[in-house]
């Protein structure tokens, strides 16, 4: 992917909206999975703000990553109404099933399918409900498979 | 002649296998020739039941649930397509006593209608709200909310009609509707469904609310954990035409940040910058988005604002008790038999709620404890389930209703591990301004993991610790933190020693 190319196209399409900072980095994120470093100074020029300002916000909020994930993230739900249902168990199973491959997991809190977690999200596009760990080691094994 | 037919698209519907169930009822269907009209609707709310295939008949819609991949060939062979007797046959949808028990005031038209169509949407009486406004002034439609005795549905429950007002007084060049969409607390998704399953409800109310305060530009901030919800608007949106008249909507994606939920921290947030909370005053209302005066309310408050207008404020009014007007759809979630979306007026009791509709547990032992309102919610015992589901009456027990959140627990839960949480999950969400918010949340976490060790004189400390934490913050998440956790201590001593 052409950083430089995809950057500008991004940054051209916000240049005169309000409040832009937000809607910038979640394009440059869905473009190339991350907030490269080297991206900072360019977004900060465009929307008049401090190199600061823009660090400042990526580190806030979590959705946003500064490292390259794994083909595929998978985010576990670890929030109350998962906790009942046996999320907790699951969080640790997904933890030990992940260990050093190249998915990525990532907790989140709450992911609106709380009567019929444990609820799962694999790259904020398929959703999974009922999870038990054995439904996980076959999702697992069929994203090692997709590639 | 053309057969419709319903799988949701709803989110919930999606987790449990909509997807395939549509595209084996596609296949099913062109294989025995049948001219097949297939609508992606919301979710009825009985989440137990998805994927609900519904299925067009003269004698009105017939449900099928919850319909696997394996079982679509056995539907086609008990001739579903024409309401056939099948096991999985829960008969006409709308007399499923679960849903024929509920007062469908906000969300009337979820699941029934095709979410991205703006025809079925006015078919099902939609758009009627916003055509009176449009021949109202705008004081007599901020009158109608102040009539109806609605309070805001994101969880402080403040009467809507004072903030309208508000805003319609403040003179300004320009400003705002904003609708809170962030839907943080774990057990709630009423947001989630209605802008998944009725886009246009919400944008209509926006547009009314626009109208009343004179704004003419509105923002949806819709946390990113929401992809779908997000999709559907933006359909929703791109197929409005004039439907909004001048009203311009903007959808905004948050960025995993419960904190942004909170009203302040939310307008930062659209503003481009870290989701911390400001101080008070100025109050939105006066200073909000980009220091304009701006009227900001949760998704269902939003979406309760047509059906007022509309029906009049009075109709809206008589139902519910005391000061909790009108209806609340409450979520049933966590482990439960029967979860989903009720919407019921406030009045009934959580008993009703848990064992009438939720059927009690779904592992079958048990319920022991039940969180109602979110994460800084209570943890209510058994001996309170008789608690009437009203703003006052909760508050009365120490606890709130939120946003209409029950995540129930079996008897397996350990209550001093629910309490640890809590104060985790405030460290790992604090927006950082405030040091008993924090610090105290990490402390806490300490401190309960002594007295999950068997040290009981640390008891003293974290009362010490929540106190400090109510009085020396400047939100609720710093300030309700000790609410589930003195909760868990005080009702469920057992599980601390
Ligand atoms: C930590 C925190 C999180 C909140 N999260 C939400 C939320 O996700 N959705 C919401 O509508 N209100 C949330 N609120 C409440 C808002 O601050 C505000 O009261 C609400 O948006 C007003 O809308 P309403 O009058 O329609 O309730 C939160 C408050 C706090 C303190
Ligand atoms: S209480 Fe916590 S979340 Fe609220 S303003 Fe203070 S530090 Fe931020
Ligand atoms: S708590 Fe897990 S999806 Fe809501």
């Amino acid at each position: 992917m052409d950083v430089p190319a995809t950057l500008g196209r991004i940054l051209d399409t916000h240049r005169d909206q309000p409040g832009a900072l937000l809607p910038v980095l979640h394009e440059v994120q869905e473009a190339l999975g991350f907030i490269p470093p080297e991206t900072v100074p360019e977004i900060a020029a465009a929307l008049n703000l401090s190199r600061a300002e823009v660090h400042g916000v990526i580190s806030y909020y979590h959705h946003f990553r500064q490292e390259s994930p794994g083909r595929n993230v998978i985010r576990v739900c670890c929030a109350e109404a998962c906790q009942a249902v046996g999320g907790e168990a699951l969080a640790e199973h997904a933890r030990a099933r992940l260990a050093g491959s190249e998915l990525t997991l990532e907790p989140v809190y709450c992911l609106g399918l709380c009567a019929c977690g444990p609820a799962v999200q694999v790259d904020e596009t398929e959703l999974h409900a009922a999870m038990t760990p054995v439904k996980f080691d076959a999702l697992v094994a069929r994203l090692e498979l997709e590639k | 002649m053309k057969i419709t037919v319903y799988v949701p698209g709803d989110a919930a519907a999606l987790a449990l296998g909509a997807d395939a169930v549509a595209e084996a009822i596609a296949t099913g269907a062109a294989a025995r020739g049948v001219d097949l009209r297939l609508v992606r609707n919301g979710s009825r709310g009985m989440v137990w039941l998805e994927p609900l295939v519904e299925v067009a008949t003269p004698q009105g819609r017939i449900a099928y649930g919850p319909v696997t991949v394996d079982a679509v060939v056995a539907l086609f062979d008990a001739g579903f397509l024409a309401g056939g007797a099948h096991p999985l046959c829960l008969g006409p949808t709308g007399e499923i006593p679960w849903l024929a028990r509920q007062t469908r005031r906000v969300t009337p038209r979820l699941g029934v209608v095709d979410p991205k169509s703006l025809t079925d949407y006015v078919a099902r009486g939609g758009g009627e709200g916003l055509r009176r406004a449009r021949a109202m002034a705008p004081g007599a439609i901020v009158q109608a909310i102040t009539d109806s005795g609605l309070r805001g549905r994101g969880g402080a429950a403040f009467p809507a009609g004072i903030k309208w007002r508000t805003v319609h007084d403040a003179t300004a060049t320009q400003k705002y509707i904003v609708c809170n969409a962030d839907e943080g607390d774990s057990g709630t998704f009423s947001d989630r469904m209605l802008m998944e399953g009725d886009p246009y409800c919400l944008l209509e109310g926006m547009a009314i609310a626009g109208r009343a305060v004179g704004a003419d530009r509105g923002y949806i901030y819709v946390r990113s954990e929401y992809p779908h919800a997000i999709a559907v608007l933006q359909a929703a949106l791109a197929a409005a035409g004039d439907f909004l008249g001048g009203f311009r909507v903007e959808v905004r994606k948050g960025a995993g940040s419960y904190v942004c939920g909170e009203e302040t921290a939310l307008l930062e947030s659209l503003e481009g910058k870290r989701g911390i909370v400001r101080s008070k005053p100025p109050l939105p209302a006066i200073e909000g988005l980009f220091g304009r005066p701006t009227l900001i309310h949760n998704v269902i408050t939003l979406a309760s604002v047509p059906d007022i207008v509309a029906g009049g404020a009075a109709a809206y009014r008589e139902q519910g008790v005391g000061r909790s007007r009108g209806t609340l759809p409450f979520q049933l979630a966590g482990n439960i038999l029967r979860g989903g979306l009720v919407e019921v007026p406030f009045g009934m009791s959580l008993r009703e709620l848990l064992y009438d509709f939720g059927g009690g547990s779904r592992s079958g032992r048990p319920l022991r404890a039940v969180q109602v309102g979110g994460p800084l919610g209570a943890y209510l015992p058994e001996s309170q389930f008789d608690a009437p589901l009203d703003y006052e009456a909760f508050a009365a027990i120490g606890a709130g209703l939120g946003h209409g959140g029950i995540v129930a627990f079996d008897d397996t839960v350990d209550m001093a591990k629910q309490a640890r949480y809590a104060m985790k999950f405030c460290a790992i969400e604090s927006c950082g301004k405030c040091t008993p918010c924090r610090i105290g949340s990490t402390r806490g976490v300490e401190v309960i993991d002594r007295i999950r060790a068997g040290d009981r004189t640390q008891i003293g400390l974290l009362e010490d610790l929540c106190e400090t934490m109510v009085q020396g913050s400047a939100c609720a998440m710093g300030s309700m933190t000790p609410i589930p956790v003195m909760s868990a201590l005080n009702h469920f001593p057992e599980d601390f020693s």
